[in-house]
């Protein structure tokens, strides 16, 4: 009898949990999978899977012995770090800088998010054109302060620069949207008592504030760098990964391994790597709030972040 | 006197700066939607950066291509119906896994993290070979909305448990002594409640699947294109018509900005699904 209860109940959950796994698998693992299984083939476009020949790790050997693959990881790690840091410290101070009862805030709120609301390659065009060389507004400015314009996406001294601020307009305002939510659900008790104990602005900062926010502030770092790391479209439409590969993050590698170049196989084999690079990290990623952020004060603030 | 001057004085001051930070987050969007009005001439000219003369002629223009509206109805219809799709199987999914205590939470919160790791670049190879030469799906919008759905899933379902964590038990319990069967609490009951749950999470996903870009790349031709891939194969010709461009990004913007007017403070929470309790 208990026996059969369970079964039926099993089989209700069934019901409604199978049209998503059979999707997910489908749509998501089976993918994945796939790609493991072809990366151990020397596979190009055009032929029959039949036809191509399995060559172990060969592909994996060859990419981690390729200079513009291993060029492809640093620029991605250079990106992310660059972007995470400045967008983390830039968001914190302007959260700190105003952090005060704002009138209209929820229309700033909403002038916040439009960057990143929009979709990625119209961003990506949109600074295409303020960067172009002869009629964007960066050179117009450069020539009007009587300066040399500069080839913002055509030198290789400056277009991993220009992508890197076109990302910091993007998200600085996800974090500053964050850490202010955070700062204003901090208790205002504490604050107001080491005022009066003679605190100045910038101690209190220093031991009360900042502190306080640093669950806010890890998680808010650590999803910007999930984000940083998967970047392609705006790179893809306005430098294409160039020039000399100096702004060829991963995925744009993939892409071109891909589509541009044919290499099936070789590309599958570079997805893996890349993929399996950003599951240990997820990993440690979910290990951290798990562990680390078990207090409840920080969910609690993005929580109110959110609200 | 003097004390409520220098108030008055630092007020402005903050507003001022606040003014300026809201100022340089909305100027590149500005300047694409100034651009939209501009004519070629104006566009390469110096003296009009800020005085033209405002023309819709490149609206007019992108619209009146025929293939245009029809890539803008492929946008449509595949923002929609993936959402519409996720949204019904991310929801029966949600309540079987909150009602049945299946793993749990910690599950779902961990595989949208992990979904969200995943770059949709590493996606492109295999499922343009599998939707291409197993599935003969590629080109068509079905094979599109597939991933999506796919894509979107554990995000759906990681908004809604919470939603359906919060219905009381009794009006299950009362439902069943009604004679209600598993599917109808489902729908009659557990959908009608959730409603908030699913305007956020449709909110969501429509923008997500409206601004994709890569896999509709690879998987569509010339007829099945989406909006993204039609902008993005604009740009680069020699003869690059940027007030086109301009008008077409500002059409592309349009729903997802709307969405930021009615829900900016979900559009959060969404951003950050899965690293907190929802």
């Amino acid at each position: 009898m208990i026996q059969n209860k369970t079964q039926s109940k099993n089989n209700k959950a069934y019901f409604f949990l199978a049209p998503a796994l059979i999707i997910m698998l489908v749509g998501l693992f089976y993918p994945i999978g796939y790609s493991i299984y072809t990366s151990f083939f020397d596979w190009r476009l055009g032929m029959p899977l039949s036809d191509a020949k399995f060559t172990a790790f060969d592909n994996y050997i060859w990419l981690l012995n390729d200079p513009d693959i291993l060029n492809a990881f640093r620029v991605t790690f250079k990106f992310s770090m660059i972007v995470v840091i400045i967008e983390l410290v830039l968001g914190v101070a302007l959260a700190l800088l105003l952090d005060k009862k704002i009138k209209g805030i929820s229309i700033l709120r909403t002038i916040f998010i439009m960057p990143m609301m929009i979709a990625p390659i119209v961003v990506g065009l949109m600074w295409q054109y303020l960067y172009n060389a002869q009629f964007g507004i960066f050179n117009k400015m450069l020539v009007f302060l009587g300066l040399e314009p500069i080839g913002w996406l055509s030198s290789d001294k400056w277009a991993l620069f220009s992508v890197i601020l076109s990302d910091i307009w993007q998200w600085t305002p996800f974090i500053f949207i964050l850490a202010i939510a955070s700062l204003q659900s901090l208790p205002q008790s504490m604050i107001e008592a080491a005022r009066i104990d003679g605190a100045t602005e910038w101690q209190i900062i220093r031991f009360i504030k900042l502190p306080l926010m640093i669950p806010v502030i890890i998680i808010a770092g650590l999803l910007r760098l999930i984000d940083s790391l998967k970047i392609f479209e705006v790179i893809y439409i306005m430098t294409g990964g160039g020039p000399a590969g100096s702004t060829e993050v991963v995925s744009m590698a993939i892409y071109n391994q891909a589509f541009i170049d044919f290499e099936l196989g070789r590309s599958a084999a570079l997805s893996n790597l890349f993929l399996g690079s950003l599951m240990i990290l997820s990993v440690i990623f979910f290990i951290i709030i798990k562990i680390r952020l078990h207090k409840k004060s920080a969910r609690q603030e993005i929580h109110h972040a959110a609200s | 006197m003097q004390h409520h001057k220098s108030v008055y004085v630092k007020n402005m001051l903050f507003y001022g700066f606040l003014g300026f930070i809201a100022f340089i987050c909305l100027m590149p969007i500005i300047i694409m939607f100034v651009t939209s009005f501009k004519t070629k001439t104006a566009i390469l000219s110096d003296d009009s950066f800020f005085f033209f003369i405002p023309t819709l002629s490149n609206y007019t223009q992108i619209l009146h291509d025929s293939d245009r509206i029809h890539y803008l109805a492929n946008s449509l219809y595949v923002g929609v119906i993936s959402t519409l799709v996720t949204l019904f199987i991310g929801s029966m999914a949600a309540y079987g896994l909150v009602k049945w205590n299946f793993y749990g939470r910690n599950a779902i919160a961990f595989s949208t993290l992990l979904v969200r790791m995943i770059p949709p670049a590493v996606m492109t190879v295999p499922i343009f070979l599998i939707w291409t030469f197993q599935f003969e799906l590629s080109n068509s919008l079905n094979g599109l909305i597939f991933v999506y759905v796919a894509m979107n899933l554990p995000f759906v379902m990681w908004i809604l448990q919470s939603f359906i964590m919060q219905i009381p038990k009794q009006l299950d319990e009362a439902a069943r002594i009604d004679g209600a069967n598993e599917w109808q609490i489902f729908t009659k009951i557990v959908l009608p409640i959730i409603k908030p749950g699913l305007a956020a999470a449709a909110i969501f996903v429509f923008r997500i699947v409206w601004n994709e870009f890569i896999l509709a790349l690879i998987l569509t031709n010339h007829e099945t294109r989406t909006m993204p891939v039609n902008i993005s194969l604009l740009n680069g010709s020699h003869n690059t018509d940027w007030g086109q461009i301009m008008a077409l990004g500002v059409l592309i913007a349009i729903p997802p900005l709307i969405f930021t007017f009615i829900a900016s403070r979900q559009i959060i929470a969404g951003m950050t699904a899965g690293s907190v309790k929802g």
